[in-house]
């Protein structure tokens, strides 16, 4: 039962390093969907279920959805605002 | 050295975590990132709190079959109080998250050095 | 970039938008600035980690038995857990019957930050803050078609009728709600209990918000019933659990008798709790996203 904890737990901090150096903001809330999966089966091995049900449907389910809705709200916003400011912000970027 | 590791492994990942989205916090750019690197920090904070309460060998705190001893359950006073912060969690996150809505409507950038740099720009601008 | 060929029309900027704070500092300057605000975060880190490592290590053994928290308190619940609340599942009767009026607070703590998001989200088209100030500045700016926002509602950025999303959600959709229910219904008996099904609930609403549209959505979960679910749930609760305040804390039964345990109408005012907080979580999480996705719930 040790060697399963510590395996989930070295997954668990790829997870959390990968969701700090990904690029792409949606690749970066996919990990932390991942992330707090594991969270919910090291709950289980934790002998808590109540936690781990909670953190799996919040986790994964709320959380991820709340911040998936954000980004396509920003698209939304960026489409709204018309091309004058997107491109001024864009060539910032570039530079 | 290492069975000292292995006594603590939870404590010590837990503190790995904390340190992670700490270091999400300062070094990240884009507020999705920071508002997930907080969030990091809340699951290490209750990895923390919830692995106090365990003990090796005992069974889930649910009364089976009428065994009433202490002895055969874990303790069940910090997965209660975890149970309640996952969810409050979920409300922080839900409200960094409209904040950054709100400021991306503004500035439409989701850098916050650059909005701060836009919001001081423009009480310069109109006194 | 990448992800900018895959979206028509104008792409967004999603992903990192890092452009350095110009403007007030020359260009060398600012570029020390960061370099330095960088190194000490790191050597902030790196303390920190060292610092709390330690520590950690000064701490109990993780599962030995006499652990210091694992004191008469958590005795106490175990043994006459069952006897007094009734609920199977201590953490459940823990959380609602023992310590009643904290998770009260907490479900407050759910219903100010809707009210929170929705104060700040919150674009109707009749003229609301949000509202004039995104087509104020877009017609004015660029003169786009009369008051863009109000027809948020509208799947007007999402492919119109997703069949996958669709049909897949016709089959998963009632699987979640009766688990969600489930788990809130036996949250006195096994694990589980208000939280965790109402944010099964709530996750079942989304799913079914993104797989059908508003307006099929909104022929049950529409801004009233949100609205007044959300209120009864907690006016239950804070009438069965607020006494405390006038009884100096200690407790009144609740006349609802404890049945046999492990049965589903057992334990009393739990059920009735667990129902209201279940509700209470699922409104919530649905009305999060809802205020996100169109700035109405």
């Amino acid at each position: 039962m040790d060697t399963i904890i510590t395996i989930l737990f070295v997954f668990l901090l790829v997870c959390a390093v990968a969701a700090s150096l990904a690029k792409d903001s949606l690749v970066c809330i996919i990990l932390f969907s991942a992330y707090s999966l594991v969270m919910a089966v090291i709950w289980i091995l934790m002998e808590s279920p109540d936690l781990a049900i909670t953190e799996a449907a919040v986790g994964a389910g709320v959380t991820g959805i709340l911040f998936y809705a954000t980004l396509k709200r920003i698209d939304q916003i960026d489409m709204q605002a018309g091309t004058k400011e997107v491109t001024a912000t864009r060539k910032l970027k570039k530079s | 050295m290492w069975n000292l590791i292995h006594e603590h492994l939870n404590d010590l990942v837990a503190v790995a975590l904390f340190v992670i989205g700490f270091g999400d916090l300062l070094f990240q750019k884009n507020m999705i990132k920071k508002i997930i690197g907080l969030n990091i920090m809340d699951t290490a904070v209750y990895l923390l709190l919830a692995s106090q309460g365990y003990i090796e060998g005992r069974k889930a705190p649910i009364v089976v079959d009428g065994v009433r001893d202490a002895a055969a359950y874990i303790n069940p006073i910090p997965s209660g109080l975890v149970l309640t912060g996952i969810v409050v969690s979920v409300s922080v996150t839900a409200l960094l998250l409209s904040l950054t809505i709100r400021m991306y409507r503004k500035y439409h950038s989701l850098d916050l050095d650059y909005c701060l740099m836009m919001a001081r720009h423009e009480d310069k601008v109109n006194g | 970039m990448k992800s900018q060929k895959m979206k028509k029309g104008k792409p967004g900027i999603r992903n990192t938008v890092s452009q350095n704070a110009t403007g007030i500092l020359p260009g060398k300057l600012e570029g020390r600035l960061q370099s330095v605000y960088r190194i000490v975060a790191a050597v902030m880190i790196v303390l920190m980690f060292v610092l709390l490592a330690t520590a950690m290590l000064g701490m109990p053994e993780i599962g030995d038995k006499n652990n210091p928290d694992n004191n008469e308190v958590a005795r106490r619940y175990i043994e006459n857990g069952l006897d007094e609340t009734g609920a199977v599942n201590i953490v459940s009767g823990m959380i609602l019957d023992y310590r009643a009026f904290d998770t009260f607070g907490e479900s407050c703590v759910l219903f100010v930050a809707t009210i929170c998001v929705t104060i700040m989200l919150r674009i109707d088209g009749r003229g609301g803050a949000g509202d004039d100030e995104e087509t104020e500045s877009s017609k004015k700016a660029f003169g786009i078609r009369e008051s863009a926002f109000a027809k948020l509602d509208n799947r007007n950025y999402e492919p119109e009728n997703d069949t996958i999303l669709r049909k897949s959600a016709l089959i998963v959709f009632p699987i979640i709600m009766v688990f969600g229910v489930y788990v809130i219904l036996n949250g006195h008996i096994s694990p589980g209990g208000g939280f965790s099904g109402g944010a099964i609930l709530g996750a079942g609403f989304v799913l079914f918000l993104s797989a059908f549209g508003f307006n099929k959505t909104e022929r049950f979960m529409n801004a009233n019933t949100v609205r007044i679910i959300t209120l009864v749930a907690l006016l239950v609760y804070c009438l069965s659990k607020c006494y405390s305040f006038f009884t100096g804390a200690n407790h009144l039964e609740s006349g609802i008798p404890l049945g046999t345990p492990g049965a589903i109408l057992s334990s009393g005012l739990i059920l009735v709790l667990n129902i209201c907080v279940g509700m209470v979580v699922a409104c919530t999480m649905y009305s999060f996203y809802a205020l996100v996705r169109r700035g109405r719930i």
